[in-house]
């Protein structure tokens, strides 16, 4: 059982993470953790100085870490993007295709069920923030 | 029809085996019930009343003969011999065991359906219009738009949990008969200067605060639907409220913003959207809606009738309805016999009407938002015949859009949300009617009723609606009046206090009543109510 | 008196708690008195009940009756599908 997933090979993070408001304050840090109901676009004039953000489940239900993942990879953020807290391992399928690429889970994760979970789908429907190129894209060949 | 591609029967595949590792887990204790409900129930596996409860979905209500048979060999090997036919173009099953559900999805995928995304806080089932391809006034047939929503919506990564379930409509007629205007999308399908697109509604829905969905965008074009439906979907999942489940449909959240609010916010996310590409190229929607092309169509057919047995002549008035193509009629079969329940078919009815399609409608048929089903292409000289095989094997009701052919949600005679039983109170109204002659004189009427507030019996809508609540331990039945899902939509009203089983079937014969008195010439009982108001009405029920 | 209630995890069924088991028929059922929490805690982790809950119930003519209706056609089987009844003695509405 692993209580830490790492995608990055090996380049993650280990300073602790602030709040959104100490991190817009006059914060140096380079690690900023994310609540549900806070705006990740409010990260995005920052995000060449950010190493690691860190977006919080607290329920595994509320699903607005998926959007502020998939925002601030879409606005070219290449550091960690970490997923912590209630996090499932039927969720990190959909987590990576949002943009996590590292996993802190509050109940430790079976390495082989993760492994089937995410080899679970050759292929996918939609374009996000993942690379993957969807069902269409190679239905007719467009990148 | 669509066909699945291996792409998507992959999809379908590798989703069953999904769910037979985590239904293996539950059964070992290696997940909580709390953990496994989230992950049964985007795969449809409800824990109800008295057992587990499976809902598949028939996308934009349409399906082929072999997937209506397999809808009847799962009927007969897995449940007790019955589906329900459902209000978004679902069938239920009532009584599966959790240990079969893996094997009934593996059968499902095997003639191209599946289970996946029919509960849960997500995108379900996309629905439309149960004439599409078939209907004479649509524009184009909408179910390519809703088949690229439907590989668009799976396993949409962000959209898996959402503050609350999310329903989808796409429609390409002026006329509605997919209850557009009351899903959280509506999309109706038009044409501006010689192109399609899309006139877009969000913010409909019934359940405890009904509303019906205002236009947010008068014209998106095909090729950037997607992106502009998840630019909505976004700012749902973002804004939406997660601190109360009732007000967590992305009407309240319209409603709290205001539509200009929400359409400003929608706008710049879809300026956004448009530039990440996510939109697939219209080679894809063409080559969808390549499968959705007219069929060969005979030529130079009799448009003739026989209509000399009196029975078949009123079910050809009541249930067919006219065919874009020449030689071609639309049959509608009731699922609403006088007595029955509505929406529930047996093994051996599902798979006879899987028969008559292959033999009389190109193999292909629909179900319809109202639990009926239709066989869309059926010559006219074939008519009798049908009409005599569904007779005679109890699907034969002649009395679409009428008084009996009622809406009903399961109730709590199935249903662990229900205060109060729906299908006695169906029953006992279209007895009432049969026996007291009225029906035919009443002409169209939609009755629909709910057993609780979440309205899956569609009464907000009803020209006539019913909802069963809980008073104090025992049922009691609330009226509603002037209702409609269609293009003309609008909510319900309530009488005034409730009644009981009997008192709620007199107090719809007294409205009823009231409106043969009072139509004038060619007045439905909706237009009556409108003109009249609900005063005179309420005197009738109340005195 | 309280009755425990739930379903079976594999095949869903409406179970009771009979004082040492479950069973498909509320006849069957104890009252479970003050315990009914700790026995519905040790029974779910056991994965013999899933989803279990407690209900009010009083003592009807051939053993205990659930107060509410939903309880009562849960315990009897839908009543428009007298075919399918577990029960067929069960009053839907309460005296």
């Amino acid at each position: 059982m692993v209580d830490h997933l790492d995608f990055r090979n090996g380049a993650v993070s280990t300073e602790t993470p602030v709040s959104i408001e100490e991190f817009l304050g006059a914060s140096n840090a380079t690690a900023v953790r994310i609540e549900p109901g806070e705006d990740a676009r409010a990260l995005l004039p920052h995000l060449d100085r950010l190493a690691l953000v860190e977006v919080s489940f607290p329920v595994f239900g509320d699903g607005r870490g998926y959007s502020s993942a998939r925002i601030l990879r879409e606005a070219g953020y290449q550091g960690e993007l970490r997923a912590s807290g209630d996090v499932l391992v039927d969720q990190l399928f959909a987590m990576r295709r949002s943009g996590f690429d590292s996993f802190a889970p509050n109940a430790p994760l079976d390495p082989a069920v993760v492994k089937a979970s995410l080899e679970r789908y050759a292929d996918v429907y939609q374009k996000t923030v993942d690379g993957r190129r969807p069902v269409w894209a190679k239905r007719h060949e467009v990148a | 029809m669509y066909r699945y591609d291996n792409y998507d029967q992959a999809m379908v595949d590798a989703r069953v085996e999904e769910f037979r590792d985590q239904a293996r887990r539950r059964l070992a204790g290696e997940m909580t019930e709390d953990q496994f409900k989230p992950l049964r129930l985007m795969n449809g596996l409800y824990l109800q009343l008295h057992a587990y409860m499976l809902r598949v979905a028939i996308p934009y209500g349409t399906l082929s003969g072999p997937q209506m048979r397999m809808l009847g060999q799962i009927a007969r090997k897995y449940d007790k011999g019955y589906g329900h036919f459902t209000t978004r173009q679902n069938i239920q099953y009532n009584w599966i065991k959790l240990e079969d559900a893996a094997d009934i999805l593996a059968d499902l995928a095997s003639v191209e359906m599946h289970a996946i995304q029919t509960s849960g806080n997500c995108i379900r089932n996309i629905s439309s219009d149960q004439y599409a391809g078939v209907a004479a006034d649509e524009v184009t047939d909408p179910r390519p738009w809703a088949e690229l929503l439907r590989q668009w919506s799976s396993f949409h990564p962000e959209f898996s949990y959402l503050p609350r379930k999310f329903k989808i409509a796409v429609i390409a007629s002026a006329q509605d008969r997919a209850a557009m205007r009351l899903h959280d999308i509506g999309l109706e399908l038009v044409k501006k200067d010689g192109v399609i697109g899309a006139k877009v509604f969000a913010g409909g829905g019934m359940g405890r605060t009904p509303m019906v969905a205002p236009e947010i965008r008068d014209f998106v074009t095909e090729d950037e639907i997607i992106a502009y439906v998840e630019a909505c979907l976004r700012v749902y999942n973002r804004y939406g409220r997660r601190d109360n489940k009732y007000k967590a449909r992305i009407k309240i959240l319209v409603h709290e913003l205001g539509v200009e609010e929400y359409r400003r916010q929608v706008e710049e996310e879809f300026a956004h959207m448009k530039t990440l590409g996510i939109d697939p190229p219209v080679a894809e929607l063409d080559r969808i809606r390549s499968y959705f092309a007219d069929p060969a169509y005979e030529s130079g057919l009799s448009e003739e009738v026989n209509r000399s047995d009196p029975d078949f002549a009123l079910w050809l008035d009541r249930n067919v309805v006219a065919h874009k193509q020449p030689g071609y009629a639309i049959a509608n079969i009731s699922l609403k016999p006088v007595g029955g329940i509505p929406g529930d078919a047996t093994a051996e009815q599902i798979e006879l009407m899987a028969d008559l399609a292959e033999r009389y409608s190109l193999d292909e048929l629909r179900v319809t938002h109202a639990q009926n089903i239709v066989l869309p292409y059926v010559r006219k000289a074939d008519l009798y015949a049908l009409w005599k095989e569904l007779d005679e094997a109890g699907l034969g009701a002649a009395n679409l859009d009428r008084i009996s052919d009622i809406i009903a949600c399961p109730g709590l005679d199935y249903c662990s949300l229900a205060n109060a039983r729906s299908i006695p109170v169906a029953q006992k109204i279209a007895t009432r009617f049969a026996g007291n002659g009225k029906e035919a004189a009443i002409g169209e009427m939609k009755l629909k009723i709910s057993g609780c507030i979440n309205a899956c019996g569609h009464h907000h809508a009803g020209h006539i609606g019913i909802l069963g609540v809980d008073r104090k331990g025992t049922e009691n039945y609330q009226l509603l009046l002037g209702g409609s899902g269609a293009e003309d939509c609008s909510l319900g009203q309530i009488t005034g206090p409730g009644f009981d089983e009997n008192g709620i079937v007199d107090a719809v014969e007294r409205v009823t009543d009231l409106y043969l008195a009072q139509r004038s010439e060619g007045e439905r009982f909706l237009d009556t109510y409108r003109r009249l108001g609900m005063a005179p009405f309420k005197e009738a029920i109340y005195g | 008196m309280k009755l425990l209630t739930g379903n079976d995890l594999a095949t869903g069924d409406v179970i009771w708690w009979t004082g040492s088991g479950w069973s498909l028929h509320v006849g069957d059922a104890v009252d479970a008195g003050a315990e009914g929490e700790a026995i519905l805690a040790r029974e779910s982790e056991a994965r013999r009940v899933n989803a279990g809950y407690i209900i009010d119930a009083e003592q009807g003519a051939n053993g205990p009756l659930p107060l509410h209706i939903k309880e009562r056609i849960r315990a009897s089987g839908p009543t428009v599908r007298a075919d399918l009844a577990i029960n067929t003695d069960i009053p839907i509405v309460r005296a």
